[in-house]
């Protein structure tokens, strides 16, 4: 980890994230637990990536070790050229959670002001940043409701324009959408892909959805479980400008099925 | 739904004080007075005996001798009254005999002991959630401190406190703060560890410090442990300093007061304390839910 205390990445268009031969294992009473084996991924800036795989696939674990929230057993990996921990305390990336993880007591705006109070920026620039973060996510308006006002998809978009407020290069997303309806889901699927084209931020994406992945990336990383490890990147094509229709078209049909193969071939050996 | 709204105003219907409660709560007093009523008579047989000297009056005139003693064995409700009628406003609040006075000598130490044990409740949970070490160092003494009864301590802190000169409000605080930091600091324990795993990664990705950590989740997500640690807190607060009244030699406070009424054998005396001693119990009680309730709604709770 040598690039990390560097701390400065390498000339060119060196990847946001660089993790080489990664490999996590979990002690557990019952012996151990691979997590990840000897994963290596790659991702530029301003890409969209997915990790898609079935429960138990190290997904969210690569993405908890991209965050500094896991630490990896061997291997190396790289974060906008930093340790991940470097990276986590110069505050590089939003994370979004599986659920919105908001602070009941606090107010939607209070919410979003809360890793600005953390990081100390100045009251008037919280509130700016809160108010133009929230119309990022079309909760105009909303300011002063508490959490529990909200539904479910609304409170999900809190969560994304809290991770947006301090303006992180990278964005760290946990299954943001997992537990909200398909109908919201599209919706949101929606508002995330033309967020991304606008911010140009770099985005890591964990889902067990296939047409989320394929309508959202630019590329997709597909995982097997037990250990977990990558069975196949998928690159797409699709307009940046595109809509849900696409789903319905010959080439996402065909991207679909590829990523489908994929997590078929991994789940081959045993269920 | 359309007809509830229609039939009853949004308020009533809302208003916890319903019909039926209010039957119940009446029924209920009523049979406890009159338990209490008819139990006056066999409790004070011997002592109606005795004043009649042995006259036979007729079971009313019995009845009502009974209920009218002076030193009664069990005194009726509405001599009860009367004491706490003459005691509490009749006479001057400032006068010994008055027990609005003793009362207030006994809230005073009640309210600095119940400060004093929150704050060092608070403190002890603090340190107990972020030095591991003093969970399994500190909480078996603090548990075993509550173990010990407090008729046993209190003697020993008056007579300790009071060789070095301390008497009067600070060491009947001492044996509140004694007996209420401890559900502060269960209560607040629990409370200050009550954020999930997610709340607690959120604020590990933005480089928290523990003390913003501190102030920002662990605090606020441990309020409603707080308040519910309070309400016992403050209860048991002014059990301890009535205890504390007690071995002072009983100069003034609710505790003197029973004490007093004891020697002196003036039962209505001990019972009117007793009556003041738990409204200012309940009182207490009250206040800190409505504080509570405050709190809430400050802090976006569902009304």
């Amino acid at each position: 980890m040598q690039a990390g205390t560097a701390g400065q990445a390498t000339s060119g268009r060196a990847p946001v994230i660089a993790a080489n031969k990664l490999s996590l294992t979990f002690e557990t009473n019952d012996g151990p637990v691979y997590a990840l084996s000897d994963v290596d991924v790659s991702i530029d800036e301003g890409e969209f990536v997915s990790l898609i795989g079935p429960s138990g696939c190290g997904k969210t674990t690569l993405l908890r070790i991209i965050a500094d929230l896991e630490r990896p057993t061997s291997g190396r990996i790289s974060v906008n050229g930093l340790t991940p921990e470097g990276a986590r305390l110069a505050r590089q990336y939003g994370y979004v959670f599986q659920a919105p993880a908001l602070y009941p007591w606090r107010t939607v705006e209070r919410n979003v002001r809360l890793p600005l109070e953390v990081m100390g920026y100045a009251a008037s620039e919280q509130v700016e940043r809160a108010r133009r973060n929230l119309a990022l996510v079309n909760l105009s308006g909303f300011e002063k409701k508490f959490p529990w006002q909200l539904s479910g998809g609304m409170q999900q978009r809190v969560s994304i324009a809290r991770a947006l407020s301090f303006d992180p290069k990278l964005l760290l997303m946990d299954e943001p959408f997992g537990a909200l309806d398909e109908i919201v889901r599209d919706t949101l699927n929606t508002q995330l892909l033309k967020l991304w084209r606008e911010t140009g931020k770099t985005v890591v994406f964990v889902t067990h959805s296939i047409p989320e992945a394929v309508f959202l990336s630019t590329r997709i990383v597909v995982m097997s479980p037990r250990p977990g490890r990558i069975i196949d990147v998928i690159e797409t094509s699709f307009p940046a400008d595109r809509t849900l229709d696409i789903r319905e078209t010959p080439e996402f049909l065909k991207v679909a099925h590829r990523v489908r193969e994929g997590l078929r071939a991994g789940h081959s050996y045993d269920e | 739904m359309t007809s509830e709204v229609a039939t009853s105003a949004g308020l009533e219907k809302r208003a916890p004080w319903r019909e039926g409660t209010a039957f119940a709560v009446v029924s209920l007093v009523a049979f406890l007075l009159a338990v209490w009523y008819i139990a006056c008579v066999p409790m004070n047989d011997v002592v109606t005996e005795t004043r009649l000297g042995g006259r036979d009056i007729g079971w009313g005139a019995w009845l009502q001798a009974s209920w009218s003693l002076e030193r009664a064995v069990l005194p009726a409700p509405h001599q009860i009254v009367t004491e706490l009628w003459n005691t509490v406003v009749l006479v001057k609040p400032w006068s010994p005999r008055s027990l609005v006075y003793h009362g207030w000598v006994t809230l005073s130490s009640t309210l600095v002991g119940f400060l004093m044990g929150t704050v060092l409740g608070i403190v002890l949970a603090i340190a107990i959630v972020h030095v591991k070490s003093l969970n399994k160092s500190l909480m078996p003494w603090i548990v075993a401190s509550q173990t010990i009864p407090i008729l046993a301590v209190a003697p020993m802190v008056i007579v300790v406190l009071g060789s070095i000169g301390f008497t009067g409000l600070v060491p009947k605080s001492i044996i509140s703060t004694y007996l209420c930091f401890f559900p502060v600091t269960i209560g607040m324990v629990k409370g200050l560890t009550s954020p999930e795993v997610m709340q607690l990664d959120l604020m590990r990705t933005y480089n928290a410090t523990r003390n913003q950590v501190l102030a920002k989740l662990r605090w606020p997500a441990a309020v409603p442990f707080l308040f519910a640690s309070l309400k016992v807190a403050i209860a048991i607060a002014l059990v301890g300093a009535i205890v504390g009244e007690l071995p002072t030699g009983a100069q003034a406070g609710i505790g003197a007061r029973l004490l007093n009424g004891s020697y002196y054998g003036q039962t209505t005396q001990i019972w009117a304390a007793l009556v003041a001693a738990s409204v200012m119990a309940a009182s207490l009680v009250g206040l800190v839910g409505l504080i509570e309730r405050m709190v809430r709604r400050a802090m976006g709770g569902r009304p």
